[in-house]
């Protein structure tokens, strides 16, 4: 049964996801602030961070030159062979075919915000047609917004019909389903939105916190939020999905405290790049100047390290 | 590349929570600056007992000997409230804002101190460095900060009746708070006025007399806090001297009891803080990822060793199979082990004496038929540990449902109606606090209002702070500590 | 000869009916001027347990009546006493009192009732409080009746000695068992008599008559009585306090003596505060 009312499927969704208590929430993610990570472990944690990160550059002024720097980096972070590349370079469709050329084959991927992003706010057919365009020039992961419009007015059916739009598109590009989460305002719906795009999406595909376009990015309560509902949905069904906070985590202090949560909340399985990514830009300059200071003993100046570009 | 097809239907999937990550030991170095050996605190001077007698403090988390304890005998405890007694009169007369600005300034070199007493109460009683570093010592400190205040304004405390001090007050403290209860009791007593005098628990000492040198250091008037160390015997002289106005206990219901049958014949006031055995109750509407969170906190929280613990959990019967997968998965991440590691979730049990009473009544509800989960986990060689616990098939009747075990294991029982929770949780003699979780608010406040206990946690568990009222109902002891409602137990209508 | 009046049976009061001891005992007692008065059954343990069983039945309708509800009701009493005023000076007159401090007494009897049903709906708002935690927490304080409390009454007065005693317990929702004056249990009888007309639901108030030796071994330890309240002087308040460690049972006295049961000091907020436990609640402030 389909229910027909706005408010009846409001109140059917939540009930079937369950509730979400806000200062619980802020409870659990600051005992993942209090884990003191040392070390080897340390080491291990910045390492595997570089390699979940998607690299993003998404400005107006971003030409194929750009894209080629950002791409160099994206494959050799650091001298040190230690250092692994990350996991893709993030761009918007028109740079897609420039950053397959560079990227090749080295397994860095190449992912392309889609759906006239960050707002959706275009006809739909117009919407999958930039998915099909970006995938056809070369994109291995498409980054898709949700129609918040939808969401918040109840149309949860056209919310998720608009996914699997999208998931159909793609063919073998893998999905990440933007929320937006400072748009949806509270857990409940976070909560609520993760279910209904994991309802469509398959193993293998993400969602993602954030454009990076609105003020409040990922927070580690919005990140425990969908590695939660990850976690619920995946013992449910068997469905692993993949996790990419983003826009706002700028340090390796930010990056090990989220990786904390996947390890206490998702386990062992999830901590890779095939399930958890960080969207960042400036947060890899920061992972290497730590790894930098843990493998020299001392602290680094920023500008040692490239492209400290400070979008997001 | 992502399948093509939902994979529904298949065997039920687990989560993996091993080594792949491991962390690295990332112990707490601060010194916590102990003296060898510890001397009673009377007249504001550390004295030696002259009982002559010292007693071992050890480090649970090793069994290695910390310092020497001096041992109050029946002179030392006189001598106490004979400092105590002499203190009163002037201390009584000092104006209430100077009063104020003295707990001000307690609290303030506690904060000066933190971390070096958070280290010694870790040390000496075995909790992890994140609780007495997040918790203990920083509640402690906010005690005294709060009740520094009502110094000034004790002509609110009570509408329409002008208060004074009782005189001298006795107390005596447990062994799992050590610093956040002698907080408790010390600072209404004297922001009200009272002299005191104080024993900490036998196994922790250490920190009630670090807290005497932060006395010296803020100038507080020799002998109106005075600390006599001892164990259970030297507990009995003070709550049973005649010098004592009032006396303020908080530990088990036993011992409870018993000062009660000892005072029977004095008109001495008391306030009691006893044992608890609290239901945390889980409805199927409640926000479950939350729900577990504070499942998680209620039990473990301090290896357990909390008389308001959430030691039988309530489930509802609908979503009983999915909370207890879920509490499995939550407690294989938490890590047992060296307190003083920052890492460490459930530290040491703070003696040997604990942990075969633990052990004892996990044993009765193996006997008893209850199913026991316990995760995997390395406990230290040495020292006193028990790795968390999980109980399941437990019915009323268990003793594990009926007694307090003050350590850390939950036992689950379920039930299918609201009526039913409440028959439940409130059949015990204990009546310390409860929990409830549940989205519907209505439920909230008439479970609030049926449930027999003075704190009601509602979606959350073990909050505490010093403007909120904390005491038991039933038999679990009466009074109540903190808020204006706390102070008021410290004073007599002039 | 003239006509021969009928003279009344004294029973105690339990659950809302008149009833004699299930023991069938009774002892006498003589008026002020030695003749004798009547035989008052001499209530034994299994009363007092019988009575305890009665105020707990009607305990949780008590407390769960709206404040306004128990205000009213304990006025309501407050005119049933009025309105016998004499009725009931005239029996603490056969007694010994002097009239004249007998119509004062029962007229502060009056008095009280209507003090504590004014408390009835204020005392909460004085006594509770909403805590303002360093945390995102709405946490709040508010008073519950302790249950079923038993009061022992002072022989001097007997009539204001028992009724200051019950109407504060009762204002703030809690069932009594009392137990009246062992020398003056006539005016106890009284009362309840004026209770059964009042809107006071039965087993409210249960007031029994009897030997104070007898029955306060049993006040002490029966575990459901949550609290006692007594006249009671040195020897008797051990017992009580001894009876009472058993349960962790919260025990207050007034002076056996009296003290100056007609000054507004007799009276009060502390006096409902004696008989409250406080609870506190706590609940997370999100969205």
């Amino acid at each position: 049964m389909t229910p027909r009312s706005p408010h009846a499927a409001h109140a059917r969704l939540l009930d079937e996801v369950g509730a979400v208590d806000w200062v619980g929430v802020e409870e659990r993610v600051s005992k993942f602030a209090t884990r003191s990570i040392k070390r080897a472990s340390k080491v291990w944690g910045l390492k595997m961070a570089v390699s979940m990160t998607d690299l993003t550059t998404l400005e107006g002024k971003d030409t194929p030159g750009k894209i080629e720097s950002l791409c160099r980096k994206a494959l050799r972070p650091h001298d040190d062979p230690e250092v692994p590349h990350v996991a893709a370079v993030c761009v918007y469709p028109s740079m897609v075919r420039h950053a397959r050329r560079h990227v090749g084959v080295s397994g860095v991927r190449v992912a392309s915000v889609a759906t006239a992003f960050p707002s959706g706010q275009t006809h739909y057919r117009t919407r999958l047609a930039e998915v099909r365009g970006a995938v056809a020039d070369g994109a291995d992961e498409v980054d898709m917004v949700i129609n918040r419009g939808a969401f918040l007015s109840g149309d949860f059916a056209r919310v998720q019909d608009e996914i699997a739009g999208v998931v159909e598109a793609c063919g073998r590009a893998a999905l990440k389903v933007i929320l937006e989460v400072s748009e949806l305002e509270t857990y409940d719906s976070i909560r609520a939105a993760s279910f209904l795009a994991m309802g469509v999406l398959r193993p293998g595909d993400f969602i993602k916190t954030s454009t990076g376009k609105t003020s409040i990015n990922a927070t580690l309560g919005s990140n425990q939020v969908m590695i939660e509902a990850i976690r619920d949905f995946y013992l449910d069904t068997g469905v692993p999905i993949g996790m990419k906070p983003a826009g706002g985590i700028r340090t390796a202090k930010q990056a090990l405290q989220y990786l904390v949560a996947v390890k206490e909340t998702l386990g062992d399985a999830w901590l890779t790049p095939k399930r958890y990514r960080f969207g960042a830009t400036s947060l890899l300059n920061d992972l290497l100047r730590q790894f930098e200071r843990e493998k020299t003993g001392a602290y680094q100046a920023p500008y040692r390290f490239s492209e400290a570009a400070e979008s997001y | 590349m992502p399948a093509t097809r939902r994979t529904r239907g298949r065997a039920p999937a687990g989560l993996v929570f091993g080594d792949l990550w491991e962390f690295d030991p990332a112990p707490e170095t601060a010194d916590p600056r102990l003296r060898g050996r510890y001397d009673l605190f009377i007249g504001g001077r550390f004295v030696r007992p002259r009982s002559g007698k010292y007693f071992d403090s050890i480090n649970p988390a090793n069994e290695r000997k910390l310092a020497d304890i001096a041992l109050a005998g029946p002179a030392d405890v006189d001598a106490a409230y004979a400092a105590a007694a002499r203190a009163f009169r002037p201390w009584a007369a000092t104006p209430g804002r100077e009063r104020g600005k003295l707990l001000f300034r307690i609290a303030r070199l506690l904060q000066d101190r933190a971390r070096e007493f958070a280290v010694a109460e870790t040390m000496d009683g075995g909790k992890p460095i994140r609780e007495s570093r997040d918790f203990d010592v920083p509640m402690a400190a906010a005690h005294f900060f709060y009740h520094a205040g009502w110094a000034d304004k004790l002509e609110y405390v009570a509408p329409g009746r002008a208060v004074a001090p009782l005189g001298v007050v006795g107390q005596v403290i447990p062994w799992n708070f050590p610093l956040l209860m002698l907080a408790w009791k010390l600072a209404p007593a004297l922001a009200m006025g009272n002299c005191v005098v104080l024993k900490p628990a036998e196994t922790t000492s250490i920190t009630a007399l670090k807290l005497a040198e932060i006395l010296q250091d803020a100038g507080l008037p020799p002998g109106v806090v005075n600390f006599v160390t001892g164990a259970g015997e030297t507990g009995a002289l003070v709550m049973g001297h005649p010098g004592a106005a009032k006396v303020a206990f908080t530990g088990s219901t036993e011992v409870g009891k018993a000062i009660m049958r000892q005072l029977a014949g004095t008109d001495r006031r008391m306030t009691m803080e006893l044992g608890g055995k609290a239901a945390n109750i889980v409805f199927d509407d409640a926000p479950i990822g939350q729900a577990v969170e504070g499942i998680v906190d209620g039990i473990f929280f301090n290896q357990g060793h909390v008389c308001c613990a959430g030691s039988r959990l309530l489930v509802h019967e609908p979503v009983a199979d999915e909370v207890v997968a879920k509490l499995k998965n939550r407690i294989r991440v938490l890590r047992v082990g060296d307190p003083l590691d920052k890492n460490t979730d459930l530290g040491a049990i703070n003696s040997r004496t604990q942990l075969a009473t633990i052990r004892r009544l996990v044993a009765s509800g193996l006997r008893e038929g209850a199913v026991m989960f316990q995760p995997p986990c390395r406990l230290p060689e040495r020292g006193f540990y028990f790795p968390p616990t999980l109980f399941t098939g437990v019915t009323q009747s268990h003793r594990i449902a009926r007694e307090e075990i003050f350590g850390p294991v939950l036992s689950i029982l379920t039930f299918r109606t609201v009526d039913e929770a409440i028959e439940k949780a409130n059949n015990t003699a204990y009546g310390l606090s409860a929990g409830v979780w549940t989205d519907k608010g209505s439920r909230i406040l008439r479970m609030s209002t049926e449930l027999k206990a003075g704190v009601v946690w509602a979606n959350t568990f073990n909050r505490f702070d010093p403007s909120s009222p904390f005491g038991g109902y039933k038999e679990s002891g009466f009074g109540r500590e903190g808020g204006r409602q706390g102070l008021l137990d410290y004073a007599r209508f002039a | 000869m003239s006509r021969i009046p009928v003279t009344k049976t004294p029973k105690v009061y339990i659950g809302g009916a008149f009833v004699r001891s299930e023991s069938a005992r009774t002892f006498r007692i003589s008026g002020a001027d030695g003749a004798f008065f009547a035989n008052i059954p001499q209530c034994t343990r299994k009363d007092l347990r019988n009575a305890v069983e009665a105020a707990a039945k009607a305990g949780p309708g008590w407390a769960r009546r709206t404040p306004y509800n128990r205000a009213q009701i304990l006025y309501r009493l407050a005119e049933m006493l009025e309105a016998r005023s004499g009725e009931l000076a005239a029996s603490l007159v056969r007694f010994g009192a002097a009239r004249r401090d007998a119509a004062k007494g029962v007229a502060a009897c009056v008095d009280r009732l209507i003090h504590y049903a004014g408390w009835a709906d204020k005392y909460e708002q004085l006594l509770g409080s909403v805590n303002p935690v360093a945390t995102r927490h709405f946490n709040f304080t508010v008073t519950e009746p302790m249950g079923v409390v038993g009061v022992i009454a002072p022989d001097s007065p007997p009539l204001l000695g028992l009724v200051s005693m019950v109407a504060p317990v009762v204002a703030c929702g809690n069932t009594v068992v009392a137990l009246a004056s062992e020398r003056f249990p006539y005016p106890a009888v009284l009362l309840g008599e004026m209770l059964a007309t009042s809107d006071l639901p039965g087993g409210v108030v249960n007031i029994l008559t009897g030997l104070r030796r007898e029955l306060l071994p049993t006040f002490a330890t029966h575990a459901h009585l949550r609290a006692v309240y007594a006249a009671a002087g040195g020897e008797e308040r051990r017992t009580l306090r001894l009876g009472a460690a058993e349960s962790v049972k919260r025990v207050r006295f007034v002076d056996k003596a009296g003290g100056d049961w007609l000054a507004d000091s007799a009276q009060g907020l502390e006096m409902i505060r004696g008989f409250v436990e406080f609870k506190t609640t706590w609940h997370p402030i999100g969205s």
